[in-house]
């Protein structure tokens, strides 16, 4: 079980190179790739949304900017350029810090919820051995440094120093902590039935025995709560009252402008492809291919070569589709459910989401003892 | 051992220059001539604001944050137990029963007292119109 950083290091051994710049320079890499994927996963999942969002309302969406002259018209891929443009103009903004905010920490918070979200990438697989480090940690790790966000937000709202700021930041905080909750008691599920907390160990465990999901009726339970919380976790729709447009404005971003503004939405989308990823690993069989499934005694019309689909290169083609399904069905939540309230968000969270996480917890466990 | 959790240290520093970068980038080709006036006050819908946003609050979300950490720490413990679950059998099924049991008391406790209910409207501080409102106790 290697690491990027490993690999990197083994494949640069024949060159006469200080080991320790070695070792910075192979971790520097990897980090810069990450920043790209992030930033291309902001581009596109925007760009994404809008063209889903359009379609499902019978709209067009962005249709006008090309990209090379390449102008898809009333087409899925119309205005493709769209984004590119959106951030550049996002880049030359002005930079406006208003007169009566705490400047010190407003300036400090995209920092924080940046670097949250950048680390959690740390830990998490792209596929089979592609990953910077794999901790002996693996999962804590990542819900530990996705909760880190939730600091950056209370910061952003409490220094802007306005309304609208504040209410959104104390409601994202009391969400985003709630739900937490209920996240880590699902992904308990897993670490309890194959006994690993490194992500490679749990795909293992999925490659030798079957998706988690599949395991048994409470570990599909666990999806379910997982899936939802993650939902209300990212502040999506319908759990998004942090940011409710019609009555909070922009809700803790209401103050900030050009790039800061830009950085809190590339953290934002950043978290979405975390928590789908994470879902994908920890429920769906991570980089399996799926054609695993379909290997029943009884249905043997699939030959073995489809166990070629496996492996590290096909491995980012499956995590990705995996990721990028739940996504969209994020997107498609976005459009089917109404938002909820306050008081019904915490109702959910700590009166149905965790005395059920916690049963389940139980259940799983007694599954365990008696199979 | 070193490989494994150096990237952490790296890649803080690494993500405070992937901001400073663009934010640099950011002030050399935005306009400079911030022309005054009222650009740089609170945002209130177009309002003067009206006095600080720096507002005692709601002491309901520090009771929420209270029972996060109580239940935080909780799944923090939970995790070495799972990780050694299927070696040690129904011996630690049965330790982290009472363990939940006695954190599951409080919970009800918690529950039984309102604080997990968002809406609280007791009628003995209602007043005015509001008074002879029969509204069910806990949502």
């Amino acid at each position: 079980m290697t690491s990027i950083v490993k690999s990197i290091i083994a494949s640069f051994q024949a060159f006469p190179i200080d080991p320790f710049l070695l070792a910075v320079l192979a971790i520097l890499i990897p980090g810069v790739i990450i920043f790209l994927i992030m930033a291309v996963n902001a581009l596109i999942a925007v760009y994404f949304e809008r063209k889903v969002s359009a379609f499902m309302q019978d709209r067009l969406g962005p249709m006008e900017v090309g990209l090379f002259g390449f102008k898809g018209g009333k087409k899925f891929w119309g205005g493709i350029g769209q984004t590119f443009a959106d951030a550049i103009k996002l880049l030359s903004k002005e930079d406006i810090i208003p007169q009566d905010a705490d400047k010190f920490l407003m300036i400090m918070a995209p920092f924080i919820i940046f670097t949250g979200a950048f680390l959690t990438f740390v830990g998490l697989p792209m596929s089979d051995s592609l990953v910077i480090s794999n901790f002996n940690i693996g999962i804590f790790y990542i819900i530990a440094m996705s909760s880190v966000g939730v600091i950056g937000i209370i910061l952003a709202g409490w220094s802007s120093n306005n309304k609208w700021s504040l209410y959104g930041a104390m409601r994202a905080a009391a969400q985003m902590i709630s739900y937490e909750i209920p996240i880590a008691l699902s992904l308990i599920l897993v670490v309890l039935v194959s006994g690993h907390l490194d992500i490679h160990g749990i795909v293992q465990w999925q490659a030798d025995n079957r998706w988690f999901i599949l395991h048994s009726p409470f570990a599909s339970l666990g999806f379910v709560i997982y899936f939802i919380s993650v939902v209300a976790e990212t502040n999506r729709t319908p759990f998004d009252i942090p940011e409710a447009e019609s009555e909070l404005v922009a809700g803790w971003m209401t103050e900030y402008s050009g790039f800061r503004w830009a950085l809190f939405f590339l953290s934002e989308y950043a978290n979405m492809l975390i928590v789908a990823f994470v879902a994908s690993i920890v429920f769906l069989g991570g980089w399996l291919s799926p054609f695993q499934l379909i290997d029943l005694p009884f249905i043997d019309i699939f030959p073995e070569s489809w166990l070629v689909l496996d492996g590290t290169v096909f491995g980012i083609f499956w995590l990705f589709i995996k990721a990028v399904i739940l996504i969209f069905c994020m997107m498609w939540f976005r459009w089917t459910f109404p938002r909820l309230r306050v008081d019904q968000l915490m109702y959910v969270c700590w009166k149905i989401f965790i005395p059920f996480a916690l049963a389940n917890v139980i259940l799983v466990s007694i599954w365990e003892l008696i199979f | 051992m070193y490989l494994n959790y150096s990237p952490i240290i790296i890649y803080t520093i690494l993500a405070i220059i992937m901001v400073v970068v663009p934010l640099f980038i950011q002030s050399l080709i935005s306009p400079k001539h911030n022309k005054g006036g009222s650009k740089l006050t609170s945002y209130e819908c177009g309002e003067v604001p009206e006095g600080s946003a720096w507002v005692k609050f709601n002491v309901r979300f520090y009771v929420i944050a209270l029972i996060f950490i109580i239940f935080d720490v909780e799944v923090v413990f939970m995790f070495p137990w799972a990780v050694v679950f299927q070696e040690l059998g129904l011996l630690a099924f049965v330790e982290m029963l009472i363990f939940l049991l006695i954190l599951l008391v409080g919970f009800a406790y918690v529950w039984v007292k309102g604080d997990l209910g968002w809406v609280k409207m007791k009628m003995k501080y209602a007043h005015g119109r509001y008074s002879k409102l029969s509204i069910k106790e806990e949502v």
